[in-house]
Formats: structure tokens, C-alpha cells, sequence
């Protein structure tokens, strides 16, 4: 029987579970609303779009014509419109709360990025229109270039790459291409790399050809340089290494590093996906980096959209500045010229290592990159780096007694625990980080990096305020104590109150469903 | 700073809880040589007003595409965008998210990859396509590396229909990952190129791209037949995807590997990036696919559901053992094409193709009455090449004096190419008007 309210109305309906949730007709729960797939709106006559039948005229697409049904479902502006408001009501998202995904630099996404990538004389630009009608587009280039090369200490930059993967990619070409010409790529196979790195650095590398091998960390969970500088020699040809790494820790001895890469003949890469630790207080250039990728959608705020689009330029030493590939901006007493093509990098006395992209880069990510680079200014970004240090060791000295902490801090802008407070209690590291969505929590990087157990890596960003840290400190203090006094159901069965469940991923990938397909007609009885 | 919520108070505060007595003693693990003191040599702060003046005063300097007549393609075009696709790309659920890893609460991102998934497979033909790629050119690429994965072999012949840019995407990764690779020299409109007689035992896949990269619509079917004859892979490339509303899908043709540029629908010009690529494929070759894929499933009350699937595919799961290192995809741009495809639907999206195969025919009808102008395609799309009787580029800088962007000159992408100094490319999409045409016919007279 359930009780009445101070109105004298029933608080649940009889015979419900908890809470007073019960199961409405509809499948919706006041604000949340179940929507169907786009294609099972379909409603053919309607349309989302007015447009006019073109008026009479020749077709010259030959026998090239398109037959038959596409599939597409018929759906009109206002159910688009509700469809997608729907869909996006089932997403957390960083503007509604925090999102501590360690490594993936969950900040504030300003939106005059926004506003500035939508001015027409830079949205509305084609890249291929002639260069005399973009020559602000250049500038912008060009300027965002000079940004990054002063805040990393590095002469060169390519803007190209479309992400941090394509970063590596591209600052892994450019080292290939200098041993190419000093006549030693035959002879230097192997690429050094953590066994903490993100999965991208190992992938790489095999992608160009070149043979993995994992430095082993010490128990303070740096590179063990002894063991690193023992597995050096005249076959390596280069190391990838993440500074601060993904522990959040800064590499003390990277600069011993660099030395004994550089002594062996080797090149150094940097991943740079942790720059927004120490952007405007350390130059990675002054470390002795050779290149090293920035996400744009990291250190820089533009937003992650989801899953993209993102942004890795390649930040270059004077070693590999030559080999940067095309294209590149240059200024001059005639403007800015883009340098497109081989014949004109050579004219400009330059040996780019080739094209990693179609047209120029991800504009619309360095209009916002520079947007926000000039609103902080060189004082705001070292800043950022402060803030963004001193909220993950905030983190990290108020949770390490009730959570546990593999290493010994201070951290850099993540801050690092493994799953020894939960032994005993049944409770793992992912129902904990599932129990957090329960609390209006987006859970913490889980599981990376593998070099300890059950790791939960935790980024707060310098965009949280104290009293949001404090909020979070405390809940996570909250379940970490409800878990070791055995409050399991609270874990295991989590999340209880998210749009969704748990999902079966298994059975999504052993019988793969990737797209919708009509429902087969019934059978007619025999 | 507007961005940062601590205050000096707060910081205090927190340095009390940690036990430092400075934010620099936070950073003493940065050798002593390489901590700056100082700020760097950059301007300092500023408020919104004084950033919007500045980067305003660089769009200013720029023609914007949509402020005069405007015919610029060669792989990126210019589409009216319906407002309602950038507003509900901006609700902050989409733009503000991560990655769905953590399913039961990104259930908005997973259905519309789902619904993205369903759209690009059913345009393009195919059984499968995967959550986007960065772009065309890099998605080509990929489908090269996947072709080689499924045919175990390592010779991709390049034709000449493709945008030479994205050849040279393709080239620079077969040349870094130590693959082999014929580029056919370019494919003008109006001769035959004769790929076949490349297609050997050991080759692993043919790459064509219709609308070619001079606008003339290619035939699929024969290569495809060849190219199957020797257990090799047809990749088609489709630049211009609002070309599938009225041409005969690639996957009609015999495709086992079909990558467009996604740009045309739902997203901007952006001078280049970001764009959506698209990659479909068949349902055989799942398991060699690169990128993201979301897949249906139940959850634990046994509701409908999404998740990412088959990532052990994936760098982050398989590290050196990975299809692709690509870890991201292009999401919000995926997004703005579905929502885009959905307001057209079937009858929108076929409609919008037939009125850019209009506009363009229109226009080749006008310059083809230019004295000296010759229209070289048999069969095109929104897209068709010219030959000029002098250099295209000396006639588009004329043009730009005129008021008109009139196309892409073949010599900027294909330098030190004599037989294309003189083609200018030319793409008309539903955004030009009678008028624009006009205005373009009456240039063109003025500057030949």
C-alpha cells in the first residue's frame, strides 16, 4: 500500500517497486521521452524541404540515371526538429555537468568559437577559391600558427592534420622522412613506446611499418630510464612518448630523455593530447621534442561534438621543419600564399615529406582554437595550465584516503586512482563508474591505462568551479564508502535511473545490426 | 578570465588541502631548465568584443562564397543548409559531448550514428557504412589499407578520375606504409581511360571516382567485372553526395568499397574542414572496416539500444593490431548530414539532385555559346570542365576583377600538366541563380 502525500495524494501507485516508479503506457517518464528510429517516422507525402521542380531541360547524365526507391522516410520540418531535440535529451553532455574523462580534456566550450566559425567570411569560404579572395583565411592561418609555435617553443607547424590520431600520423611521416633522407630508414626499424601510451601510439607506428617496442614504467610510474636507455640503439627510430603521461604525471627525466633519443640518432615524438597541463608554463620545445600533435579539441575547446570532428596540428623542430608536409602558409611582400604543391615548396626551399589531407585543415577548428587562444591571452593560458593542475591534485589529495592512489602525486591535470579500494567489496571498477551516471555523473576515464588495475582516471579541467569539484569529491567519497560498506545492489545493478540500462554489448557484436531495415512482412499462414 | 571559476580564495583554499604552498610547487617535476617564468611572447587576455574585432576584421578581408556569383566545386560545394540543421547541432546534449563510450547516457549520439549508418548505406547501394570518417580524401585512403587487408595483397591502381589531392593522400600513405601504387595520369572528359589493361593478379584494388574529378560520370560496371576477374576490390569515390539523388549508385555498379565527401549535405564550405566522410561497404568485409561503428542492441530491461560495436578492431583495444589508427570520427558532422538527409527525405534528397543537374546543365548551355569555349563532358552531374583558349587561371583572376568565382583552374591541383593549362572546372549546385549564370556568361565574354 502506498502512503499519501502532504496533499493527501498517493506517493506511488500500489504494488510499484521503488521510488514510486512504475511503468507508464507510453514507455516515457515525464521529460524523458522514448523516440523511435528516424525511419519509423516515415510518413510518405511529407517533406522537411520546399523545393520547386526545376523547369524543363535536357538531361546529360547519359544512362547514368538513379531507379527505384532509396529508402529514405518522409518526414516533415517540425517532427525533424523533434526527433533530433529527443534524441539529444539522452545524451550528458559537458554544458550540463561535469565530465572527468581523463585524457579527453572535457573543458568549456565558449561559444564565440561558435559564432566566429559561423562569419560568413570564413564559414562560407570554398578552399579552392582563388587565394586573393582569402587572404584573411590565411592570416588566420597564419596567425594561429605563430600561437602555436610560441607556446611550443617550436619553429614549424603543419596544420593539417584532421585529429590527434592524424597528428601522430603526420609527425611519425615527417620523422620517417628525415631518416629517409640521411639514409637510414632501412636500418631503423624500431619505435619505443610506454606501455602506458594511448592505443593510437602503438598503432602508428605499425601502420608505418615499424616494430613496437614497450618501455617498461617504474613503480612511480614514470619511463624507466635505465631500461629505456638499454633498449636504445642503432635500430630505433624514434620514441613516442606522452608528456605529462597518462598516468598525469610529468615525465622528470624527459629531458635525459630527449638526450639519449637524440645521442642514439633517434627522434623523439611527443603526444601531445596533455599539453593543456602546462600550456604557458612549459615549452615543450625547451624539453628537447622533436614534434609533437596538439588537440585542438582538447587544449584549445573546441568542442568534442560527440566524437568529432577534431584537430591535430604537428608542432616541428628545426631537425624536421624541412619535411613538414603540404599545405603551408607564407607570408611575404605579396601577402599570404599558400604552398600547395611540390613544385612550389621547392621554389620555397622546402621537402615536404607529402599531402596528409584534401585542401588545407580543419578550418572551422582554427577559428575557434584561436578564438580561444586570444580571449585567454598568454596570461589566461598560463592560467588554464594552473587551474587545470591545481583541480586535479584538489582531486587528488581530498579522494586519495577514500579512494587509492597507485602513485605518488602532485599529479598534472588528471589525477590517477586504481581499484584496490573496492577489493573485497564485489564492486568494480566499472559498476562504480556506472553508479557515478546514477549521480549525475559522467563517469571517469576507466581502464586506462592499463599499467594498473582497474584504473580510474580523472580530469576535472580548470573550467570546474571549487564548489562543482567539491560536489563531485563528496559524491565520489559517498559511493566509495557505500561500497565498502557492502551497499552492492547500489553498484551492480547501475545505472538504474539513465535513459537506458546497461547494454548488451556482446550480442550487439556477435550478430552485428548496423543499420535499421524495414520489419519483414508477415508470414501468410500455410 | 571569463573561462575560469576559481578565484584567488578559492585557490587558497585548495592549495591548503593539497599541503603546497604555491601553484608552482605543483609543477616541481618539470626539470628546473625548462620552467618559464615568465608569460610567453603572446598578447595578453582579451573580452569578447575586442576578439570578435579582431578575427572580424580577417573575415573581412575575404570574398565570402555566398556574396557573388559562385561556381567553385572540385570536391567541395556549396548547398543551401536548412537553419534548423545548425541549430540542433548546437543544443549543447550534441555539441558539448564525448564520444558515446558510456552508452546509457550518449543513447542520442549512438541513434543518430545508427540512422547515419542506415542513410549513407542506402545512398550509396552498399550493405554497411561505418560512423564517418575524417573526410573523402583520408576515407580513401583507408579503403585502400582495408583493400589490401581483405585481398592480402599490396598494388592499388589509382585512376585518373580522381581528385588529384586525394591521390596524393593516397599515395603518401602507400608510400609510408611501404605499399605499391599506379597513378593513371589524369582522365580528361571526352577520352577513354584504359584501366583495365592495369588490372593484374596481384593488384588489390582499383580506385574510380564518378562524378569524376573533371564532372564526367563514369561507368562502373566494366571495371568492376575486371577488377573481380582478378580478385581485386573496385573502390568508387563519390566527391559530390547530392549526386546519388539522381545518378545510379555505385553499389548498383558493382562497388565493394564505396567513400564519399558528406560535405555537400548539411555542412558548410569552412574553407576545407571539418567535413564528414562517408564508408560503405558489404557485409563480408565488416570485420576489415576502419572506424567507428554503432550497432544495435537491448539493454538490461531489454529495451531498444546502441553501442559502438566490433571495437576490437580498434586502436584502443587492439593498439599495434588495428585495422586503422584513426580513433575518432566526425561526428558533429554526421550529425548535420543526417538531419539534413532527414528533412529532404526520399523525395526531398532526389528532388535536390535533379535541380543541381538543372542549374549545371543551364549554365554549360550558356559558356558553350562563349566564343572559344568548349564544354568537354559527355555525361555530367553538377559538375563540368571547359576548355579555354588561354590559361584557366589567367581567366579565373579576370573573372575575380569581374565580380565572378568562376571555377577551379585543373593546373592549381595538377601543376606542370600541359594538356590542362586551358581547363577551367565548373560546378553549379541549387544556390545559383538565373541571374549568377548570367552574370557569369557576360564575364566570360568580357575577359576571353
Amino acid at each position: 500500500m502506498s502512503g499519501m502525500n502532504k496533499q493527501g495524494r498517493p506517493t506511488s501507485i500500489a504494488g510499484t517497486a521503488h521510488g514510486g516508479t512504475h511503468n507508464t503506457f507510453t514507455g516515457n517518464r515525464a521529460l524523458e521521452l522514448e523516440e523511435p528510429i528516424l525511419f519509423e517516422l516515415d510518413n510518405p507525402g511529407a517533406c522537411g524541404v520546399d523545393l520547386d521542380e526545376p523547369e524543363e531541360f535536357t538531361s546529360r547524365l547519359g544512362n547514368f540515371e538513379r531507379h527505384g526507391r532509396i529508402g529514405l522516410p518522409s518526414v516533415s520540418e517540425p517532427e525533424v526538429v523533434r526527433h533530433y531535440v529527443r534524441l539529444s535529451s539522452k545524451n550528458y553532455s559537458i554544458d550540463a555537468g561535469l565530465y572527468p574523462l581523463g585524457s579527453c580534456t572535457m573543458k568549456h566550450n565558449p561559444r564565440l568559437n561558435e559564432k566566429m566559425a559561423r562569419l560568413p567570411g570564413i564559414g562560407d569560404l570554398h578552399p579552392l577559391q582563388p587565394v586573393q579572395t582569402v587572404q584573411g583565411a590565411l592570416e588566420l592561418m597564419h596567425e594561429l600558427s605563430h600561437w602555436l609555435k610560441e607556446l611550443t617553443g617550436m619553429p614549424a607547424v603543419a596544420l593539417s592534420p584532421k585529429a590527434g590520431a592524424h597528428g601522430e600520423l603526420c609527425g611519425m611521416m615527417a620523422i620517417r622522412a628525415a631518416l629517409i633522407a640521411r639514409g637510414e630508414d632501412e636500418t631503423r626499424s624500431r619505435v619505443l613506446v610506454p606501455e602506458s601510451a594511448h592505443g593510437t601510439n602503438p598503432a602508428t607506428a605499425a601502420l608505418l611499418g615499424y616494430k613496437v617496442d614497450a618501455i617498461p614504467a617504474t613503480k612511480e610510474g614514470r619511463v624507466d630510464l635505465e631500461a629505456f636507455k638499454a633498449k636504445l640503439g642503432p635500430d630505433v627510430a624514434a620514441i613516442m612518448l606522452t608528456n605529462p603521461n597518462t598516468c598525469g604525471l610529468f615525465e622528470r627525466d624527459i629531458i635525459s630523455i630527449a638526450d639519449a633519443v637524440h645521442e642514439a640518432g633517434a627522434y623523439f615524438y611527443c603526444d601531445g593530447a596533455n599539453f593543456n597541463a602546462i600550456v604557458g608554463r612549459v615549452r615543450p620545445g625547451d624539453l628537447g621534442i622533436d614534434a609533437m600533435h596538439i588537440n585542438l579539441h582538447k587544449t584549445f575547446s573546441t568542442p568534442h561534438g560527440g566524437g568529432g570532428p577534431g584537430a591535430g596540428p604537428v608542432v616541428f623542430s628545426e631537425a624536421l621543419a624541412p619535411f613538414a608536409p603540404l599545405p603551408y602558409v607564407v607570408h611575404d611582400e605579396s601577402g599570404f600564399r599558400l604552398v600547395e604543391t611540390e613544385d612550389a615548396a621547392k621554389a620555397d626551399g622546402t621537402s615536404p615529406f607529402g599531402r596528409m589531407v584534401a585542401f588545407h585543415g580543419q578550418m572551422g577548428m582554427f577559428v575557434r582554437a584561436l578564438a580561444y587562444m586570444m580571449s585567454h591571452g598568454s596570461d589566461g593560458l598560463r592560467q588554464v595550465a594552473e587551474d587545470a593542475v591545481l583541480n586535479a591534485n584538489y582531486v587528488l589529495a581530498s579522494l586519495k584516503d577514500d579512494l587509492s592512489a597507485p602513485f605518488e602525486g602532485p599529479c598534472m591535470h588528471e589525477a590517477l586512482f586504481d581499484d584496490r579500494f573496492l577489493k573485497g567489496t564485489g564492486v568494480e571498477t566499472l559498476d562504480f563508474a556506472k553508479a557515478m551516471i546514477d549521480e549525475g555523473y559522467h563517469p571517469m576515464t576507466m581502464y586506462f591505462p592499463l599499467v594498473v588495475h582497474g584504473a580510474m582516471l580523472i580530469e576535472p579541467t580548470e573550467t570546474e568551479s571549487k564548489q562543482s569539484v567539491d560536489l563531485f569529491i563528496a559524491t565520489l567519497r559517498d559511493l566509495a564508502r557505500a561500497a565498502k560498506s557492502n551497499d552492492k545492489d547500489r553498484f551492480l545493478g547501475a545505472p538504474y535511473m539513465s535513459p537506458r540500462r546497461r547494454l548488451d554489448e556482446t550480442a550487439a557484436a556477435r550478430k552485428p545490426v548496423l543499420r535499421w531495415a524495414p520489419p519483414a512482412p508477415k508470414q501468410a499462414a500455410e | 578570465m571569463r573561462y575560469l571559476p576559481l578565484t584567488e580564495t578559492d585557490r587558497r583554499e585548495m592549495l591548503g588541502v593539497i599541503g603546497a604552498k604555491s601553484v608552482d610547487e605543483l609543477f616541481r617535476d618539470v626539470p628546473e631548465r625548462a620552467r618559464r617564468d615568465g608569460l610567453v611572447d603572446l598578447p595578453r587576455r582579451k573580452g569578447e568584443l575586442d576578439v570578435e574585432r579582431a578575427l572580424g576584421r580577417m573575415a573581412a578581408k575575404n570574398t565570402p562564397a555566398g556574396s557573388v556569383p559562385f561556381f567553385v566545386g572540385a570536391g567541395a560545394y556549396r548547398h543551401h543548409v536548412p537553419a534548423a540543421v545548425d541549430h540542433l547541432i548546437q543544443r549543447s546534449e550534441f555539441l558539448t559531448s564525448y564520444t558515446p563510450y558510456q552508452p546509457e547516457i550518449t543513447q542520442g549520439t549512438l541513434q543518430y550514428l545508427f540512422e547515419f549508418q542506415t542513410q549513407v548505406a542506402m545512398i550509396t547501394g552498399m550493405e554497411v557504412a561505418n560512423a564517418s570518417m575524417y573526410d573523402g580524401a583520408t576515407g580513401c585512403g583507408e579503403a585502400v589499407l582495408m583493400a589490401h587487408r581483405v585481398t592480402r595483397r599490396r598494388k592499388a591502381v589509382l585512376s585518373g578520375t580522381l581528385h588529384p589531392q586525394y591521390a596524393a593522400v593516397v599515395k603518401n600513405l602507400s608510400d609510408f606504409a611501404d605499399y605499391e601504387l599506379e597513378v593513371m595520369p589524369p582522365a580528361l572528359p571526352g577520352k577513354t581511360e584504359d584501366i583495365l589493361a592495369h588490372i593484374h593478379d596481384d593488384t588489390s584494388c582499383v580506385v574510380v571516382q564518378t562524378p569524376g574529378f573533371f564532372g564526367e560520370l563514369h561507368d562502373l560496371r566494366a571495371i568492376a567485372e575486371a577488377a573481380h576477374a582478378k580478385g581485386a576490390l573496385l573502390i568508387a569515390v563519390v566527391p559530390e553526395i547530392v549526386s546519388l539523388g539522381a545518378v545510379t549508385p555505385p553499389g548498383e555498379m558493382g562497388a565493394d568499397i564505396v567513400v564519399g565527401e558528406g560535405q555537400s549535405i548539411g555542412n558548410g564550405l569552412n574553407f576545407g574542414g571539418p567535413y564528414v566522410g562517408l564508408f560503405a561497404t558489404r557485409e563480408k568485409y565488416l570485420r576489415q572496416m576502419p572506424g567507428r561503428l554503432c550497432g544495435e542492441t537491448v539493454d538490461a530491461d531489454g529495451n531498444r539500444g546502441f553501442v559502438l560495436t566490433l571495437s576490437t578492431r580498434e586502436q584502443h583495444i587492439r593498439r599495434e593490431k588495428a585495422t586503422s589508427n584513426i580513433c575518432t570520427n566526425s561526428g558533429l558532422c554526421s550529425l548535420a548530414f543526417t538531419i539534413h538527409m532527414s528533412l529532404l527525405g526520399e523525395e526531398g534528397y532526389k528532388r535536390l539532385a535533379r535541380i543541381n543537374h538543372a542549374a549545371a546543365v543551364k549554365l554549360a548551355e550558356r559558356l558553350a555559346k562563349v566564343p572559344g569555349v568548349e564544354i568537354l563532358n559527355q555525361a555530367f552531374f553538377n559538375e563540368f570542365t571547359m576548355r579555354l583558349p588561354k590559361p584557366a587561371t589567367e581567366v579565373v583572376d579576370a573573372l575575380v576583377e569581374k565580380g565572378v568565382i568562376g571555377g577551379v583552374p585543373a593546373s592549381r591541383l595538377l601543376p606542370g600538366v600541359p594538356e590542362v593549362e586551358d581547363l577551367l572546372i565548373v560546378a553549379s549546385t541549387e544556390v545559383n541563380t538565373e541571374d549568377d549564370r548570367a552574370a557569369y556568361e557576360a564575364a566570360l565574354k568580357e575577359v576571353l
